[in-house]
């Protein structure tokens, strides 16, 4: 399956909850404290990142045909 | 690039909003536009959101309706007026756990005896965050904050169990974690005619988090997951598995009766006919 993802990074504020609650490890922190999409391929566009963002940073959608935009 | 369609309650131009890493209030800002959205006849026209004074009624600058941002207790009796002079419009109230039971205790309690048209949205983080970590009526027993550095002695208030006894029509509590639970607790309370009351437990990492060594906003937020029990399955628990820290969530009480606009009308009609 795959997953497509918006990062609004000038709302992330690095708080780690969609880190900690991503049931396949796909997120991470980066250095400067901002998300990002450490491994996409292990994604099953389940949208608790996206659920529990307490900052609207995060969106994610299922991409219906695989590898397709 | 993904929108949401919710997006447009908010003023975009205003994010990102305030509130500290991993604080819970944004959460709870989000399922209120959501249950919002979609909902019959409510239009960013006809929806008044009224706030008192707090981290949690900051939440009223970043939503696109007609908004209001009060004096510190005191949402619920704009929120009166604004009902009483235009029952056409629907109207929201969003208070912090200080706001609503502390300053605003005694408006609070006659809001619901009244049973006012009116949709009162508590995000209760435990504490006084914006003031610097003061001691709430809503903090539980034992927590510690900058007025109670060896944990606080006072015991903390239900504003659920306060809600229906004052006479809300609609009360039920939700958390920041069980988001779509809040949602749905939220659309319900919006349907009620007359007070409805719904508790969010929101967390708050930095002011009560941090001086109670609760973790990072995803430890408290798991915390929420691991201790807030569905209503229908807490009425079947027995008293000793009640432990502290445990507590109900869901839809708590429902009641007719008449709201305070049908009532007024009837005075006014009762007075036009002598």
């Amino acid at each position: 399956m795959k997953a497509e993802f918006t990062i609004r990074n000038e709302r992330c504020k690095g708080c780690g909850i969609c880190v900690a609650f991503c049931p396949k490890q796909v997120l991470a922190i980066d250095p400067l404290g901002k998300v990002y999409v450490a491994d996409q391929e292990k994604c099953i566009a389940c949208g608790q990142c996206e659920l529990r963002c307490p900052d609207y940073a995060i969106f994610v959608e299922k991409v219906k045909e695989a590898g397709a935009k | 690039m993904i929108e949401r369609a919710y997006e447009k309650y908010f003023r975009r131009n205003r994010l990102p909003h305030l509130w500290c890493p991993g604080c819970g209030n944004g959460i709870a800002m989000k399922a209120i536009v959501q249950a919002i959205d979609g909902k019959d006849g409510w239009t960013q026209d006809n929806t008044v959101i009224v706030s008192g004074i707090g981290c949690s009624s900051r939440a009223s600058g970043y939503m696109d309706f007609d908004t209001l941002h009060t004096a510190h207790g005191r949402a619920i009796p704009f929120a009166t007026g604004i009902k009483l002079a235009r029952p056409d419009l629907n109207v929201v109230v969003i208070t912090g756990d200080g706001d609503c039971t502390a300053i605003g205790g005694g408006h609070f309690i006659h809001g619901c005896r009244r049973n006012i048209d009116l949709t009162v949205v508590l995000f209760n983080n435990n504490i006084y965050g914006m003031t610097g970590g003061q001691a709430s009526p809503m903090t539980p027993l034992g927590k510690k904050a900058t007025t109670a550095p060896y944990g606080s002695i006072d015991r903390p208030f239900d504003a659920c169990k306060l809600a229906e006894a004052a006479g809300a029509t609609y009360v039920a509590r939700s958390t920041a974690f069980h988001v779509q639970h809040l949602i749905k607790m939220i659309r319900d309370g919006l349907d009620n005619k007359g007070f409805s009351f719904i508790e969010a437990l929101v967390q708050c990492p930095t002011a009560y988090g941090r001086r109670n060594k609760l973790g990072e906003p995803a430890k408290m937020m798991a915390w929420m997951r691991d201790n807030a029990v569905m209503k229908s399955a807490w009425d079947k628990l027995p008293d000793d598995k009640k432990v502290e820290g445990k507590f109900p969530i869901g839809l708590f009480y429902q009641a007719e009766a008449i709201d305070y606009d049908t009532a007024y009308e009837q005075v006014i009609e009762r007075a036009h006919s002598n």
